[in-house]
């Protein structure tokens, strides 16, 4: 589904990724660990052409992200709060999304409806501006909204930061039910080793911009990525 | 202590994203202070002469402060415009050592510093150094002369008082509108002779220096008063607390009338409805639409036709001029957003541009009564109306693509009144100064009807070239998406 292949960025003569090959298969929850500065946000900001490679690409889906916008209508991403538009409220916010990728009012309802009890009932009927939420709060409408359309490409960027422990616990079973049961290819970058394991397959570590370890989740994951991060 | 506040602000201005832009800007506000100074140096220099000639039968003192009232209230005004009180971002002082007064201290004292208050010194130290020469007692002179210095100081302060509380309204510059004109209105109908009051005050003064203690307490109070106002405002929440109204939303199904553009339409119409920075571009219309009552009344105008193609360009344009320049900056908070979602580019800039077309159309009609003043008026009006939608909009939104500012809409934080300052207008030259050379031009060598004609074809050639045109537009945009997506992302 998305290949990587040569990819590197660098700023100013300093190199902030080099990714020779990588792989993701359709379908699978993918998850990226890394210490700060390892490369993470601009993988995805690469993936989402966002800012431009110095050399290599990628491609998905047989598309070359920085070449055709055509991987546009079956990715979506949420990566901060700048995806947010702040003086929408949460129903506007998800229509105009909704109508974007081609879905009506109707269907956005039904959709959105499905995350009643993720939402917590402190979203939707609000009558709030995205600006006036919580940051908590902003990042439920931001998930929920990159969910919208059937995307084949998910791409979240620390979606469990900033959450309340029920949530998290929510967006895990969600995230899981995109990649097993609907085929969804589910990329999500954490600082939180526990999450990625419960919830990704396969976990790559970055480290100052490369791939050191792919791993396959098994039990034994977790241990091995705290011994790694610890040293 | 105010040496660390001045290293920042040091740091802030030229480490920031746009600062090659804002340093234009400033050489271009330097330019504008040196043409003041030298306009009032020449004024001080000469008004013993101006009074002599205007007021024959008055001494020159009191003739001047017969002034004084007028130019309070025009001072008021002006500063309004145009002078900001010193923005510095203060949250991340908050939680350090650093007292609350001090940094309330520092941003009014920095404002004291600021150009507007020793301009009038430049007309006020020639004048006075004149009348030494005309044998007026010395001590007296200065004590005068102390005394306007502090009242400019206490416009200063006054200044920040009424933009702190008309902040908060919508139509933030009606305060201060009203109460000008309502001190104006007062002293012209002679119900209270606001010219003498302070006249009379001012040659008080000049007579028993003792009183200038009282000028003094008023500036002691306004400066108390505008602490107080600031010290309330460094809190964070103070900013917080109003915002969470209730929400109206209304569907704006009507849209859907524009077919594919109807998305982009329904978030820019909220866009500007709902952020107080775009909402006062709407309150310029009224301005804008109203402008032409400043000089069509007066007949000295109607044989310079070219004027009328200023104010087509103008009274039709406001909104093309105010909106189109921020294109594509009101969209700069959620850039990303924009740029990795299912959009294209072409109809994200047609929405933008149907926006901007249509507001020329209703202000034309709006502006029909016009007529009243001469047919001609409203045919130069209807070319400009036309120049506007086939090349103001297209030239607006290609400048667009050079935008690398961002704009926070929802900024809310204490010390920011930023989105009514002077240099916004600064864009708006070229589209207005370049129809009115072309008209002139032909106005002067052929006639009045042909010249209007060219504008109206050059206007049509746009819109019969749009598609092209907006074609090249998207290309542009295209180019510079990176280096707009990075400077977004930066704060300054």
């Amino acid at each position: 589904m998305i290949t990587t292949s040569n990819l590197s960025k660098k700023y100013s003569g300093n190199q902030v990724l080099h990714i020779e090959n990588l792989e993701i298969p359709k379908g699978q929850s993918f998850g990226l660990v890394g210490n700060n500065g390892a490369g993470k946000t601009t993988y995805f900001s690469l993936l989402l052409d966002l800012i431009q490679p110095t050399t290599g690409h990628i491609i998905s889906n047989d598309i070359q992200v920085n070449k055709s916008e055509d991987w546009k209508p079956f990715t979506s991403a949420f990566i901060d709060e700048s995806f947010l538009i702040g003086y929408l409220t949460p129903e506007e916010y998800f229509y105009f999304v909704g109508e974007l990728r081609g879905q009506n009012k109707a269907t956005v309802d039904a959709f959105v409806g499905q995350f009643e009890d993720f939402f917590h009932g402190e979203i939707l009927g609000k009558k709030k501006y995205l600006r006036d939420l919580s940051k908590g709060n902003q990042k439920k409408a931001g998930i929920v909204a990159a969910l919208i359309g059937n995307p084949e490409v998910v791409v979240l960027d620390e979606p469990f930061a900033n959450l309340d422990p029920t949530t998290q616990i929510r967006l895990k079973g969600i995230v899981k039910d995109l990649a097993e049961t609907r085929g969804v290819t589910v990329l999500i970058s954490s600082h939180d080793l526990m999450h990625v394991t419960d919830v990704c397959e396969r976990i790559v570590v970055l480290e100052k911009g490369e791939v050191v370890k792919d791993l396959v989740t098994n039990e034994a994951t977790l241990k091995e990525l705290e011994a790694h991060f610890a040293n | 202590m105010m040496k660390h506040f001045l290293k920042l602000e040091w740091k802030a201005f030229f480490r920031s994203a746009s600062f090659g832009k804002s340093l234009g800007i400033k050489i271009f506000m330097g330019f504008m202070a040196l043409y003041f100074m030298t306009f009032f140096l020449i004024g001080g220099f000469f008004m013993d002469k101006i009074l002599e000639k205007v007021f024959p039968k008055l001494d020159l003192i009191t003739a001047f402060c017969g002034l004084l009232f007028f130019w309070i209230l025009g001072d008021l005004i002006f500063r309004f415009f145009f002078q900001k009180l010193p923005v510095m971002s203060v949250k991340p002082l908050l939680t350090l050592p650093v007292s609350r007064n001090k940094i309330v201290h520092y941003v009014l004292g920095k404002s004291a510093l600021s150009f507007f208050n020793f301009l009038p010194l430049f007309a006020i130290i020639p004048f006075g150094i004149k009348l030494l020469f005309k044998d007026y007692p010395t001590g007296s002179l200065l004590i005068l002369l102390l005394a306007l210095f502090v009242t400019t100081l206490i416009i200063n302060f006054l200044n920040f008082i009424i933009e702190s509380f008309s902040a908060e309204t919508e139509l933030s510059f009606l305060p201060v509108i009203l109460l000008t004109g309502g001190l104006f209105a007062l002293n012209y109908y002679e119900i209270i002779s606001f010219k003498d009051l302070i006249g009379n005050a001012f040659i008080a003064i000049y007579e028993s220096p003792l009183l200038i203690l009282v000028l003094l307490l008023i500036l002691v109070i306004t400066y108390i008063f505008n602490f107080k106002l600031l010290h309330k405002k460094l809190f964070l929440d103070s900013g917080l607390k109003t915002e969470v109204k209730e929400v109206n939303a209304s569907n704006l199904d009507w849209t859907k009338n524009f077919g594919d553009i109807a998305p982009f339409m329904q978030l820019d119409l909220r866009l500007i409805w709902r952020n107080k920075r775009t909402k006062s571009s709407v309150w310029m219309l009224a301005i804008g639409l109203l402008y032409g009552l400043f000089f069509y009344p007066n007949s000295t105008y109607n044989n310079m036709p070219f004027f009328f193609i200023f104010i087509g360009i103008f009274s039709t344009g406001i909104f093309l001029i105010n909106f189109g320049q921020f294109v594509p900056a009101w969209d700069s908070g959620y850039y990303k957003l924009l740029m990795s979602q299912n959009i294209k580019y072409e109809q994200y800039l047609k929405s933008k541009f149907t926006l901007m077309a249509l507001s020329v159309v209703v202000l034309f009609v709006l502006g029909i009564p016009y007529v009243y003043f001469g047919w001609k008026i409203l045919f130069a009006h209807f070319a400009a109306a036309i120049y506007n939608i086939g090349i103001n909009t297209h030239v607006i939104l290609w400048g667009g693509s050079f935008n690398r500012k961002k704009i926070d809409l929802s900024q809310k934080a204490a010390f920011n009144y930023q989105g009514t300052g002077a240099v916004q207008w600064l864009i708006g030259i070229p589209l207005l100064v370049l129809p009115m050379l072309i008209f002139a031009l032909l106005n002067w060598l052929l006639s009045f009807e042909i010249a209007c004609i060219v504008l109206i074809a050059m206007g049509v050639l746009g819109i019969v070239f749009h598609e092209k045109l907006m074609r090249f537009i998207t290309g542009k945009y295209l180019e510079s998406k990176y280096k707009m997506i990075d400077a977004f992302d930066q704060d300054n």
